[in-house]
């Protein structure tokens, strides 16, 4: 029990030298949650364009569903599933203290970040090899563009997770500034959710 | 002001007044709740994956990947991210976010007769 609920003031920055907002709540904290209700919508636009497309294919031409390796798509996703639960233990690491753990977690989530776009890049190529390109038709199209649009989103996230790193190496990042790793955790785990839809919606559930 | 002050200065955390309002603004759950909700995200994956090579009828297997695709969904939002133990009104944005979302692009895949059968 002790392991699962900590009081949250022990972690907080001393009363009276946080900044006072109007809802007791960090901006900071409220803008990243907008932003991220607003990629919804980007998400949103490019996922529905994907749908709208897909089952358009031009008769007698290579479709997606043709170049398609379920099995190692799936081991994409769980990488990056398990790389949500790295940001996370990082964040409950630097939130204890622990420096050194949370350098670890944020390596390791770097890494399976990179290990993902790697996959990604290895996919395309195969695609490209097989025939299916960004001009191949309007669904490869759809594909290549929403999928190149949440590799570009983790890419900067594993940007912002290195910077992290860094400042932590440089003494930048006590527990006192938890939040900014919160914050870089929130984008984190909003491309992993991203990714949920992704793999659910373009690789599995297959056109009519 | 030293550095020392001014990183003090820009660590805004959630204010007493506030947790005093929100008392579910004191709990965070713990490494193991974490890897707890890692397993079961890995398990819903491997369903998934597994109902794929099925040969069930098209309107179940996409109920079913939805299903678990909702569940997953639900379990990141609600513990990685930490809105099960934030404020509401955090809540409240990203649900609006995605709502609209949501709702906006099911009217335009509607209009396009995407789920009408030619």
């Amino acid at each position: 029990m002790a392991d699962t609920v900590r009081a949250h003031g022990a972690h907080a920055a001393p009363a009276d030298h946080a900044v006072h907002t109007a809802t007791g709540l960090s901006n900071a904290k409220l803008g990243m949650w907008a932003f991220l209700g607003s990629e919804c919508l980007l998400f949103g636009a490019l996922i529905s364009s994907y749908v709208l497309y897909r089952g358009r294919a031009v008769p007698n031409t290579l479709t997606l569903k043709d170049v398609y390796d379920i099995p190692y798509t799936s081991v994409s996703s769980f990488v990056l599933l398990m790389s949500s639960l790295t940001m996370v233990l990082a964040l409950a690491a630097i939130q204890r203290g622990d420096q050194e753990k949370l350098r670890a977690w944020l390596m390791a989530t770097a890494l399976l970040g990179m290990t993902f776009i790697a996959g990604q890049v290895y996919e395309f190529t195969r695609f490209v090899q097989e025939g299916l390109s960004i001009k191949s038709n309007a669904a490869a199209s759809a594909f290549f563009t929403l999928t190149g649009f949440h590799g570009a989103h983790v890419t900067v996230g594993i940007l912002m997770l290195l910077s992290l790193f860094g400042m932590s190496l440089d003494g930048r990042l006590p527990p006192e500034r938890a939040e900014v790793v919160e914050l870089i955790g929130l984008y984190w785990h909003f491309v992993d959710i991203v990714w949920i839809v992704i793999f659910t919606v373009v690789y599995l559930i297959p056109a009519k | 002001m030293d550095t020392d002050e001014s990183l003090r200065e820009t660590a805004s955390a959630t204010q007493p007044e506030a947790v005093a309002r929100e008392p579910e603004l004191a709990i965070h759950p713990g490494p193991k709740q974490y890897i707890v909700v890692a397993v079961v995200l890995a398990a819903l994956t491997a369903f998934e994956v597994a109902i794929y090579y099925t040969d069930i009828p098209h309107p179940l297997l996409v109920s079913l990947l939805a299903f678990f695709a909702f569940w997953k969904f639900v379990l990141v939002v609600l513990w990685f991210m930490h809105l099960r133990f934030d404020s509401v009104i955090f809540r409240r944005l990203f649900i609006t976010g995605l709502s609209l979302a949501f709702g906006v692009y099911l009217i335009v895949l509607f209009t396009f007769r995407v789920f009408i059968r030619s």
